[in-house]
């Protein structure tokens, strides 16, 4: 490749392509990562470039705003080895699946050094894949409750209450959730999964699913989406949820903090009468277990120029970046002591310590997996339509949702 | 059979020195578009068989290996594939069905128009010039509970969600697809109707035929190949749908087709093998489709006019 790359330029044919390094300038750094709204990420990658002196220049090729999408354009390049990506912006999902693969690159000891004790355990545990890390979480991200202050006196603490508030209210007593047929469904269920008292898997390749606490959480799920969640709960995603919430026609919604600046500036009388409360729990007497999102850094394998990769990563994640970050776009910053800072509590006026709770609180998705894909697409299909959980007979969910998660996980089949 | 045979051989023995160098001058000129055609369609067909024979999955690069036909059995021995063949199917037959009713009234009114003739041929033709996807995104929309204008409209409750039943999202697909494709099927069967001789509906009238009994007796029967040619086309596009179901439901609900199965398998889960086996199947179904309308019905396709 390199061969053909240097006689292709010594015949002058891509002239652009390799002039630059020849030249003597900065390194280009391809650094690949969905169009943040804010525009934040531009900026400060533009900070860091500046500041390396000349030594790399980051340059922003954007993926589709879906992480299906983003993922699809990632693992087609990867798998065919393109060296033109240097920085991945990762979901924090995609950690297993990528680091097995071989197509990123483990993080040095002295920048894992440096995370350890700083980031949340909880993030950091989502860029690990067999013990070793693979990625720089750059921000996080959690869901949590939201509920309306002039309706119910207390937030509820458990799914059961809030069914029994959302009964008491009446019409506009519905709960907003995410249960169309994508990577929220999975979501939601390995909340509702982990608070029941198992999880999903137990090891990469180990089902785990304990039968009586799965049961409980489909069945609340079952309820939930017969009950209390609008007609279109089949459908529904972060985004119809935020709608349906700012149409005042519902008083619960779990969802991540972005519905906050936004419900204030389309529906102020919504906005002066919600709160937030940690994410609901299964069982009383266990603890929540809110959804984790967000998004790692990590250098691709086949980037001719990791060094400089990873030196630019430690520029990208510093402390007043993150806080640039959660400023303009409202995405939580991954180091804990951030948190302590006032402008934290400006930017999440008094939810700040919640989402700090909550991401600590947080239980990852399966993601260690190699083929979590397979796995969230297995978990999607044996549970979707949410309607057809049958709360007083979960079994028959139970045993399509094991099924095919063992299927998953041997990876056979169709999915 | 039978009766090509003695044709054939009786060609064979008068074929003189010239008939055979022109022959060969022929094969030259079409040498060009042949090694294109086997470059750009035969060699991709060709790879994704032979992948289909692998266990090849690009997450796991290290495993894997020739199967022979393990990933065919997993493929058919699987309810989703059968299932998605259904829905497939079901979808393919009633907008094919609806299109051709559609289709042929706005042809003959396409026809008959004695004023505005351009213009009414270039607005039916809109929707056909739509973008899919932007089509299939104008339906969701327009059905969606909470931006939707469709609930609002009298006689349909406020809440329904059209996209979470199997039968009410398949209606919607369905009506995307009719709408989005009747225009072709009217642009085909327009061709077919402007071939019939005129005096043969005047004739008809002298006779003291009616406008129904016309239809019947002259138009349908005339018009057999050029009805056959537009099912067909139509038939083929069908059963490939993926683009309103990926939109709409993104095969949600039951609503799954082919395609979208295999887009799960060969993008999604980068499972090679797998996916190029339905990919392969999808193409030996459209295979077999076109050889029932062609050998089954006797549909007349492009360039085989002359032998008859």
């Amino acid at each position: 490749m390199i061969r053909l790359a240097a006689i292709l330029c010594a015949l002058g044919i891509i002239l652009a392509g390799c002039g630059a390094e020849s030249a003597g300038g900065p390194v280009k750094l391809d650094w690949f990562i969905f169009n943040e709204p804010s525009g934040a990420p531009v900026r400060i990658a533009e900070r860091c470039s500046q500041e390396s002196g000349g030594r790399y220049d980051i340059e922003f090729r954007y993926l589709p705003s879906s992480a299906d999408a983003q993922r699809e354009q990632l693992v087609r390049r990867l798998a065919a080895e393109d060296d033109t990506i240097d920085l991945i912006g990762m979901d924090i999902i995609w950690t297993g699946e990528f680091a097995n693969a071989g197509w990123i690159r483990e993080v040095p000891g002295a920048i894992e050094q440096d995370l350890t004790g700083t980031v949340f355990d909880s993030v950091l545990a989502s860029a690990r894949f067999e013990d070793r890390l693979y990625a720089v979480p750059i921000w996080s991200n959690t869901q949590l409750l939201w509920y309306r202050t002039d309706r119910v006196d207390q937030p509820p603490g458990t799914w059961d209450e809030m069914l029994e508030q959302a009964e008491r209210i009446g019409p506009q007593g519905r709960i907003e959730v995410q249960a169309d047929r994508y990577e929220g469904l999975t979501v939601w269920a390995n909340a509702m999964i982990h608070s029941a008292g198992t999880q999903i898997l137990s090891g990469p390749e180990e089902l785990a699913l304990e039968q009586g606490p799965t049961e409980r959480a489909l069945a609340l799920m079952g309820r939930v989406s017969r009950e209390a969640a609008p007609p279109d709960v089949s459908t529904a995603n972060e985004d119809s949820a935020r709608l349906g919430f700012e149409s005042g026609d519902s008083s619960f919604m779990v969802n991540y903090p972005f519905v906050h600046p936004s419900a204030k500036q389309n529906a102020p009388e919504v906005f002066e009468h919600m709160g937030a409360a940690l994410y609901p729990r299964v069982e009383p007497d266990l603890p929540s277990a809110p959804p984790l999102g967000g998004i790692n850094l990590a250098v691709s394998s086949f980037s001719p120029h990791p060094d400089l990769a990873f030196e630019a990563i430690t520029c990208l994640i510093q402390p007043q970046n993150q806080l640039e970050i959660a400023e303009s776009g409202g995405l939580p910053p991954v180091n804990r002591a951030l948190y302590d800072r006032s402008e934290i509590e400006r930017i999440y006026p008094g939810f700040s310590d919640l989402i700090k709770e909550s991401i600590e609180a947080a239980e990852p998705r399966p993601a260690e997996s190699p083929a979590y894909q397979d796995l969230s697409l297995a978990i999607q299909r044996a549970l979707h339509p949410t309607t057809g959980i049958d709360p007083q007979n979960p079994t028959r969910t139970y045993e399509r949702l094991r099924a095919r998660v063992e299927q998953a996980v041997e990876r056979r089949g169709l999915l | 059979m039978a009766t090509t045979l003695p044709r054939l051989r009786r060609r064979e023995r008068a074929r003189s020195g010239r008939a055979r160098s022109e022959e060969h001058t022929a094969w030259l000129l079409c040498a060009p578009a042949v090694a294109t055609i086997l470059l750009v369609t035969a060699y991709p067909i060709g790879y994704a068989v032979v992948l289909s024979l692998q266990s090849l999955d690009l997450r796991f690069p290290e495993e894997g290996g020739f199967v022979g036909l393990d990933n065919y059995g997993t493929v058919l021995s699987s309810p989703l594939w059968w299932q998605t063949v259904f829905n497939t199917a079901f979808i393919t037959v009633v907008s094919v069905v609806i299109e051709l009713v559609l289709g042929m009234a706005l042809a003959v009114v396409m026809h008959r128009a004695i004023f505005g003739r351009g213009l009414i041929r270039t607005t039916v033709l809109i929707p056909y010039g739509i973008i899919t996807v932007v089509a299939a995104f104008a339906w969701f929309f327009a059905f969606d509970p909470s931006t939707g204008f469709v609930n609002s409209l009298p006689l349909i409750a406020d809440d329904t969600a059209w996209f979470g039943d199997r039968f009410s999202a398949f209606a919607v697909i369905i009506m995307a697809e009719v709408w989005k494709t009747t225009p072709f099927m009217a642009l085909l069967l327009l061709a077919g109707l402007t071939t019939i001789d005129e005096g043969l509906y005047e004739a008809a009238k002298v006779d003291g035929a009616t406008a129904i009994q016309r239809f019947f007796r002259i138009t349908l029967p005339l018009m057999k190949p050029a009805i056959l040619v537009a099912l067909l086309f139509r038939t083929l596009d069908a059963f490939r749908v993926f683009d309103s179901i990926f939109i709409m439901t993104g095969g949600g609900q039951d609503t799954e087709s082919v395609s979208i199965l295999g887009y799960n398998q060969l993008i999604s889960r980068l499972n090679l093998g797998l996916g190029s086996a339905v990919s392969v199947l999808i193409f030996l179904f459209v295979l077999a489709i076109a050889a029932l309308y062609i050998r089954g019905f006797g549909t007349s396709v492009p360039g085989r006019e002359e032998q008859k």
